[in-house]
């Protein structure tokens, strides 16, 4: 009796097991074909603007000239919004996880993750009609005072909506994102670790360096980087906010475009060589995208040997 | 059964519930006469689905035109999608959509490549849509300016770069200019509006606008710029001593409207004056008889007309292959050409009614279309 209902029920779980495993292989195919499929059509589509006389091509220059401005424009934006947000991502997070109160750190980590749910136009409108017209007596300040940098040349923008303030709008759409993963992470640092660094007479911020940080490092990367994905490849909250236009290094003038903004201002309108332009701009789009994962997992990889948790 | 019911019906009863039926299946002239009947009758015959591309400088209009069309026609439906203008005149020119909606008339290679699928005259361009393009500033307490062609190009330009600079001041004699930086702010999206914007400012003044017509702004030029008529109006509003171009629809508040000089005069912007200068445009060459397409004449001196406006049209085939489409195509564009259909285009979208010159050709040129 006993020996039958172990044999049907290891009979059964067998079964249940080669149903699930096959479930999980195929979603994990059907991820791969996927993309693979992305990436096939973006790189046929792209062909035609690839191959295309320079003169053809919307600035007359070829593809090349076209794509790195906006490449570079993609970039700024990007990093000016994770050297705002990370180490304000990381203070929040730290905040939740070992300073505040367990009832305000479980608000507050709500009211974080409600940032991630808002609508990216909501950003972008909430960036063009409101920020960049506040933010400008800034802008003016800084190109009077600080105009030797070249980052800072005046003269300012009149509108603000420059390249500096798509970058801050998108350094709080990222806040959310980096706030919440490195919130998992400190949370997940062995007590035992904690309380070996305090009762060696640790303060707390020395024991948050000590133990905190160290293992939490690989995390904190992923966390940037999966934040970094999102501002690479933002669209309508840069396509609202930033005032376009050719590279220019000063931040605070009107100028820089993203990939993404490009794309989305001018697929509506475009037809034939215009689509496979803009189609090619996405396949860049792409390729950095997956260059920025792959460097993220490198790091990752590097820096599990050190960390406080091996 | 079915046929003892059928015969049992009057002559008048078949045509008025099914002479669509019947016309669709032949193209000789006794149906044609039954057809024109049904039409004095009522337009609840048309049925169907017309699939339209192209502008989106149309697109809220076309919404009103489709809802307003599909109520008053039972079973009728018109499907328009805002993929572009070039986009909606190949899907016309390959057979995908039955017509067009586009900033431009055909050129005259896709005029004869239409002969493929819309017969030997061709397709023919009607002019639905027309809409005003306000230069709208943002000055304190000037509500009103006077500029020329050569200055409105210098100021989008950056070669004016103060309200009170001499070229602005010396059509201004009356009003105080302050000193005020200009901003000029552009459309960051591609757009019809540009594309009309910057061909009237080449037309009119070429030796200081040197770049060429286009829907994407020159991006040599240094300016700010905006997405969307109301992306550039919102900047302009927030930004003292900005200048933008935008349907005159969008303008309004604390805004101001620059007076146009065309000929010897300055004209004020309005639906008379932008129909005007639509009327004062030349036939194009080369066209079927009842084709509307219009060369505008940018550098026109009608006194009273205002030559920055966008004129949008429907493209459609001159024969279409079965009576069917025919029905439904000229009964959609004359909906769109009338004055409830130009009215409900200038509530929603507040383009400008075509005027009644135009209307008149418009229908003269729907009406020719028939089946092959």
């Amino acid at each position: 009796m006993t020996t039958t209902s172990l044999t049907s029920s290891r009979g059964a779980g067998r079964a249940g097991d080669k149903v699930f495993s096959a479930a999980t292989l195929a979603a994990g195919c059907l991820i791969l074909a996927v993309l693979f499929g992305v990436a096939l059509f973006l790189v046929v589509q792209a062909i035609p603007a690839l191959t295309a006389a320079p003169d053809e091509i919307q600035g007359g220059e070829g593809f090349f000239a076209y794509i790195w401005p906006i490449v570079i424009g993609t970039l700024i934006a990007a990093v000016i919004a994770l050297v705002i947000a990370t180490p304000i991502a990381i203070g929040v997070a730290l905040f939740i996880s070992h300073f505040a109160p367990r009832r305000l750190a479980s608000g507050l980590g709500y009211v974080i993750d409600l940032l991630a749910a808002i609508p990216s136009v909501v950003y972008g409108a909430w960036g063009a009609a409101f920020l960049a017209k506040e933010i400008s007596p800034a802008y003016n300040w800084l190109a009077e005072n600080m105009g030797w940098l070249p980052i800072f040349q005046g003269p300012a923008s009149a509108t603000g909506k420059t390249i500096l303030t798509a970058g801050i709008v998108l350094a709080v759409m990222v806040l959310p994102i980096i706030t919440s993963l490195s919130r998992e992470i400190f949370l997940q640092t062995p007590k035992l670790h904690e309380e070996a660094a305090l009762a060696l007479g640790a303060t707390r911020w020395e024991m948050i360096r000590m133990a905190v940080l160290p293992f939490a490092r690989p995390g904190i990367v992923s966390a940037v980087m999966l934040g970094l994905g999102r501002a690479l490849g933002e669209t309508m909250a840069v396509a609202l906010v930033l005032s376009s236009g050719a590279l220019t290094a000063s931040l605070i003038k009107s100028g820089n475009q993203t990939i993404a903004a490009e794309i989305a201002l001018n697929f509506p309108e475009a037809s034939g060589l215009k689509v496979s332009t803009l189609i090619a701009a996405g396949l860049v789009l792409f390729l950095i995208t997956l260059g920025v994962n792959m460097i993220a997992r490198w790091i990752i990889t590097r820096h599990k040997e050190f960390s406080g948790a091996n | 059964m079915k046929a003892l019911r059928f015969s049992r019906q009057t002559a008048i009863a078949v045509i008025a519930a099914g002479a669509l039926a019947l016309t669709a299946c032949g193209s000789d002239n006794p149906t044609a006469a039954a057809n024109g009947g049904t039409n004095s009758s009522g337009k609840t015959q048309v049925t169907g689905t017309l699939t339209g591309i192209g502008s989106s400088a149309q697109g809220a209009a076309m919404d009103v035109w489709k809802s307003e069309f599909a109520s008053a026609n039972q079973g009728a439906n018109v499907q328009y999608s805002p993929d572009g203008s070039g986009a909606g005149r190949k899907a016309l020119l390959d057979g995908s959509a039955q017509f067009a909606g586009s900033d431009a008339f055909l050129k005259d290679e896709e005029y004869a490549a239409s002969k493929e699928q819309c017969g030997p005259e061709g397709a023919l361009n009607i002019p639905v849509y027309i809409s005003p393009i306000a230069v709208a500033f943002n000055l304190p307490d000037i509500k009103e300016l006077k500029l020329d062609a050569p200055a409105v190009a210098k100021i989008f330009r950056g070669e004016i770069a103060n309200w009170n600079d001499p070229a602005i001041a010396s059509l201004n004699s009356d009003v105080t200019l302050p000193d005020l930086k200009i901003t000029p702010v552009n459309r960051s999206d591609d757009s019809g509006t540009t594309t009309n914007f910057t061909e009237y400012l080449a037309a009119a003044a070429p030796e200081v606008w040197t770049d060429k017509a286009s829907g994407v702004w020159p991006s040599s030029l240094k300016g700010e710029n905006a997405k969307g008529t109301s992306g550039v109006v919102k900047t302009v509003t927030d930004t003292p001593g900005a200048v933008t171009y935008a349907d005159e629809s969008a303008v309004g508040g604390k805004l101001g409207v620059a007076q146009i000089k065309v000929g010897g005069s300055f004209t004020k912007i309005s639906a008379e004056a932008a129909a005007k200068a639509v009327d004062a445009g030349k036939p194009v060459e080369g066209r079927s008889a009842n084709d509307l397409s219009i060369k505008l004449d940018r550098k026109t001196t009608v006194e009273g007309a205002y030559p920055v406006v966008l004129v949008s049209f429907h493209i459609v085939c001159s024969t279409y292959a079965d009576q069917k489409t025919v029905d439904l195509v000229k009964a959609f564009e004359s909906y769109v050409v009338s004055d409830a259909g130009q009215e409900a285009a200038a509530d929603a979208a507040k383009s400008a009614p075509l005027s009644k010159t135009l209307q008149d050709k418009a229908l003269k040129a729907i009406e020719s279309i028939e089946v092959r």
